[in-house]
Formats: C-alpha cells, sequence, structure tokens
C-alpha cells in the first residue's frame, strides 16, 4: 500500500512534479533570480573603470548616503518596541476573548485593507496642522499653539503604527489565546499573583512568538516608503534608505548603484534578524535554567 | 478591582484606536465633499463637484479600468498556478519540501520594497517595465505564495479517502480533479481569489516601481497626486481616494462573508491560514 512507505521517502511522481512546476519556475524567475542579479549587476558600477566594490564604497563614505541607514533605524526601532509594546499589552489583556470580537477584529482589519497611500492621506487631513486633532485641542484650551505632527518623524512613526499594529495584535491574540488556559489556572491555584503569573508563567511561553512578531514587524518598517515620503520629510529628517534606493532607480537611472543600496538595505534587514534569533536563543535557554532549578 | 481597571485601560486603548481611524476616514471623505474648507472644524458649503473633476481629470474611468483588469489577471494566474502547487504541498511528502515552503514563504516576509528594485531592473531589461504586463508580473511575485498558503490548509482538510475511493471506483485523475477536489475547494478558492484581489488592488510597492503612464493603479495614481501636492485641489485628491477606499470596501466587504478577518495576517505558526 502506498500509505506505509515512510515519511522520508519521495512521493514526487511525474503529476506531481507537473503541478510544482509552474510556481516554482514562476518564483525562481521573479524573485530568486532578480535577487542574484540584482548582487551582480550591483558589483557592475556604471563607471568603467570603478572596482568592484566602488558602490559601496561610495555609499559608506558619502554621509548623505549612508546617514538614511541611522534615519531609517531611528524610524523603524520606536515604531517596533511601540508597536509590540502595546499589543502585547492587549492581546494579553485579551486572551480570555473580548467583547464584539468579530467587530474589533473587523475594524482593525481596515487600515491594513486600506493600505498605507490612503492612511497616510487620512493622517495629513487628521493631525496635520489645521486637522481635527490641532482644532480640538486648541479650543479646549489644552494647547496655545498647534502641534507639528506631520511632515516629520513623529508622522511617519505614527503612519508605521496605524499600518503595523493591527497586524501584529491580531497575531499576538491568536498566539497568546492558544496557550493553554490551565496552567494559568495552576499558578494562581498554587497562590501566584497576576504579575507573577505574567512574568513566571506567562511570558517564557509568550515570548518566542513575540520575538518573531517583533522580527516581522521591524523589518517591514525598516522598508518604509511611502509614509516616509508622504507624511514625513523626504528630503530631510525621514529620508530613510528605500528613497535613497529609489532616487539612484528612477531619478539618476544609476540601477547598478541603487542595486546596491538595496543589497545593503537587504544585508541591515538581515543583520536584524540574526540579533533578534540570538536575543531568541539566550532567551530560550534562560527559560529553560529557570525551569531547571526548580 | 485591578483587573477591572486594567480592562478599562485596555478598551479605552481601543476606542482610541478605532475613534482615530475613524476620523482619519471621516476627515477624507469630508474633505472630498467639501467646496472650501480652510481652518473650520466643518467646511462651510458642500458640493460634489470634485467627484466628476477627480473623474475627468485624473481618467479615473481608464485607471479603474486598468486595475481592475491587472487584478483579475493577477487572481486569474495566482489560482491557476498556487492551486496544483498547494495540493503537492498538501498531500506529497518530499525531502524537498520545507526549503520549497521557506522559498514560497521568502517573497511575504521580506518586505516588497527590499526585492521590487532589482526585481524592476530585470523587468525593465526584458522590456515589459512600465506596462501592465510587468505590472503583473510583479504583482504576482507575493501572490502566487499568498494564494498557496491559503489553499493549503484547505486541502488539508479534505479526506484521502475521498480520492481513494473514487480512484477505486475507477475515476481518473481528471475526474477526481473536477468531481470531488474542484467542488470541494471552492470555498478555499474563493478564500484565496477574494483575498488575493484585495491585496492586487491595495499593494502599493510592487506596483509603483513597475508603473508607467498608462500602467498605473488607482493606488498608484492616487500616490502621484498627493506627492504631488498643491498641484491639484486637495479636495479632488480626496475625492479620487475616497473612490479608491470604496473600491477597496466593496471586495472587502465581500470578503469578509466569506473570510475570517484573522485570516488576513501572518499566522506565529509561519503559515498564512
Amino acid at each position: 500500500m502506498a500509505r506505509i512507505r515512510s515519511d522520508s521517502r519521495s512521493e514526487l511522481d511525474l503529476v506531481a512534479i507537473l503541478c510544482l512546476t509552474p510556481s516554482l519556475l514562476y518564483v525562481l524567475a521573479m524573485f530568486v533570480y532578480p535577487f542574484l542579479y540584482g548582487i551582480y549587476i550591483s558589483l557592475q558600477p556604471k563607471k568603467r573603470d570603478a572596482g568592484i566594490f566602488s558602490n559601496y564604497v561610495a555609499f559608506f563614505n558619502d554621509a548623505y548616503q549612508c546617514n538614511t541607514i541611522k534615519t531609517t533605524f531611528m524610524l523603524a526601532l520606536p515604531t517596533t518596541i511601540a508597536v509590540v509594546l502595546v499589543a502585547l499589552f492587549l492581546a494579553y489583556g485579551m486572551r480570555r476573548g473580548i467583547w464584539f470580537e468579530r467587530t474589533i477584529t473587523t475594524i482593525l482589519v481596515l487600515p491594513i485593507s486600506l493600505g498605507v497611500v490612503f492612511l497616510s492621506e487620512g493622517i495629513l487631513g487628521f493631525y496635520g496642522h489645521n486637522g481635527w486633532l490641532n482644532q480640538l485641542l486648541l479650543a479646549v484650551g489644552l494647547i496655545q499653539n498647534p502641534l507639528e505632527l506631520t511632515h516629520n518623524s513623529i508622522g511617519v512613526i505614527f503612519s508605521l503604527f496605524m499600518q503595523n499594529f493591527p497586524f501584529c495584535f491580531l497575531m499576538l491574540l491568536g498566539y497568546i489565546s492558544g496557550i493553554d488556559p490551565s496552567l494559568e489556572s495552576s499558578a494562581r491555584m498554587l497562590g501566584a499573583g497576576p504579575w507573577t503569573i505574567f512574568r513566571r508563567v506567562m511570558f517564557p511561553l509568550i515570548a518566542p512568538g513575540l520575538i518573531i512578531a517583533f522580527a516581522l514587524v521591524f523589518v517591514m518598517s525598516f522598508a518604509v516608503f511611502p509614509s516616509a515620503v508622504m507624511v514625513g520629510q523626504p528630503a530631510g529628517s525621514t529620508r530613510t534608505i528605500s528613497i535613497a534606493a529609489y532616487q539612484q532607480a528612477f531619478e539618476q537611472y544609476d540601477m547598478s548603484y541603487a542595486s546596491a543600496i538595496a543589497v545593503i538595505m537587504g544585508l541591515c534587514q538581515l543583520a536584524a534578524l540574526v540579533v533578534i534569533v540570538l536575543v531568541r536563543r539566550r532567551m530560550t535557554i534562560a527559560t529553560t535554567m529557570g525551569v531547571g532549578k526548580r | 478591582m485591578r483587573g477591572r481597571m486594567w480592562k478599562l485601560a485596555i478598551y479605552l486603548f481601543l476606542l482610541g484606536f478605532i475613534l482615530n481611524l475613524l476620523g482619519i476616514v471621516t476627515h477624507v471623505v469630508v474633505s472630498s465633499f467639501a467646496k472650501r474648507w480652510f481652518g473650520k472644524p466643518l467646511p462651510p458649503a458642500f458640493t460634489t463637484d470634485w467627484f466628476t473633476y477627480a473623474w475627468r481629470e485624473f481618467e479615473l474611468s481608464h485607471v479603474l479600468f486598468i486595475t481592475l483588469f491587472i487584478a483579475l489577471a493577477v487572481v486569474f494566474i495566482a489560482l491557476a498556478i498556487g492551486f496544483p502547487a498547494a495540493y503537492v504541498l498538501a498531500r506529497r511528502n518530499f525531502n524537498a519540501k520545507p526549503v520549497l515552503l521557506l522559498l514560497y514563504f521568502l517573497p511575504l516576509l521580506i518586505p516588497q520594497m527590499t526585492y521590487g528594485i532589482p526585481l524592476a531592473t530585470t523587468l525593465y531589461g526584458f522590456g515589459v517595465g512600465g506596462t501592465v504586463i510587468g505590472v503583473i508580473l510583479a504583482v504576482l511575485v507575493p501572490m502566487v505564495p499568498l494564494a498557496v498558503f491559503i489553499l493549503l490548509p484547505f486541502f488539508e482538510q479534505i479526506s484521502f479517502n475521498l480520492e481513494w475511493s473514487a480512484q477505486m471506483l475507477g475515476a481518473s485523475r481528471l475526474q477526481i480533479f473536477r468531481r470531488i477536489l474542484l467542488p470541494l475547494m471552492l470555498p478555499g478558492i474563493l478564500t484565496a481569489g477574494l483575498l488575493v484581489l484585495v491585496n492586487t488592488i491595495s499593494n502599493f510597492e510592487l506596483a509603483f516601481l513597475l508603473a508607467g503612464g498608462g500602467s498605473q493603479t488607482l493606488v498608484v495614481a492616487l500616490y502621484y497626486n498627493v506627492f504631488a501636492g498643491g498641484v491639484r485641489p486637495v479636495y479632488s485628491i480626496d475625492a479620487m481616494a475616497v473612490i479608491y477606499m470604496c473600491t477597496v470596501m466593496a471586495v472587502l466587504l465581500v470578503a469578509l462573508r466569506f473570510v475570517r478577518p484573522t485570516q488576513m495576517v501572518f499566522r506565529l505558526d509561519g503559515r498564512r491560514n
């Protein structure tokens, strides 16, 4: 019988291979090949006589370009920390189910579906210099002068928050409500208070999911483009690395340099992921040791 | 007592988030109907002229046609090549399966801006950059894996026994596909199709990098108009944003009849729901 085969044996026959081929070819041709091609042309500078790494050298020697890494980092990191902390706080409080769960999740899905361009346009109106928020605060008398919340990094961080928070919240809500509730009741029966339950029981269980969520949000925020242009100050304080890559590609038509910047952007994301994975490993070791001690 | 305060804080935050979201959306809608609006809580007079203005000046009938054409083409192709792949990944075991799953997962994980620039370079090199075909080819990169990962669990829910019984009763592979798999997979195909449709209409980065003059989708055209701020009246741009919102909402309302909202985000076990 076919089913008695062991798991490791291949069950690919001709039909199965034929079924896989189109999608596999697509991913290879349109995802893997461009990636390799991008790395290749980044090493073929526009100027003939330049060395193969001259694009990278130029990037790191030019403070205007090189600072984009710092700028992007300073936007992505606060956003990620805020998103993950708020989402953790909310999802933890709602782990036993919530009122109007379906309505709330539907409303939260809205900003994901509308996309960042629409959100940014709305943020410009609502939080802008003459927006509703400033008018309200001025009328109540909380502030004397309108707050400048758009066309600077606050606006970008806010726009990124709006875009990433629902995504992170729904992810963590699913993860936390999947944890066996009997663990928590046992801890309570043994006399643990809410804080001890969180610190000793729940947090170690949530940590792996939390770290993945952190990584996803960070990587997504690091590639910020539309909101940095629309609600930010693309020529100054929010000139992110993706803007630099875009300008090289479509304003200077230097695809080689643009690819080099894209490669650097990818490497930054990869570096962040590696750091996060290492932290995760440390934390898992720490929790296992903690369990061993008792 | 402390527990109740905690709950209250949570609901207050959610309320605040939803109110701010409603404020953002409402501001765009109100502005699109405003005759002139500056520094007042509400515009003094309302008009629908900006919609006709936007429709005419931004050539929205053409842009909408292009957007729907691209979206439907992407849905069709993504399903056509994602369906067989999802079937094999759900049903067969082979050594390279984890590698393959990771490969399909990467376009969803890596930000589109990161792989979009080399992809755009490649496609412009092939001479399809700036055309409708270029946009379709680029947007398909994350959409094929998305379709695969949505269809996968639907295949896993269909019992092996149905296929074996059909086979024992003498059905050919084609008959099994047409009579057994296709009818049972209809909910999955619908879910995947709708989610790919919503994601394609609201996809910005890839469509933006590949779009030329005649191949701008609605959201890309909206971006260019916001970006060129000051050239056009802001009310007309907001009218365009409202038209975009209505397009997305129409698809979304249909989608939410069939799809749970949480299906639209990643699940932490590394797979889409």
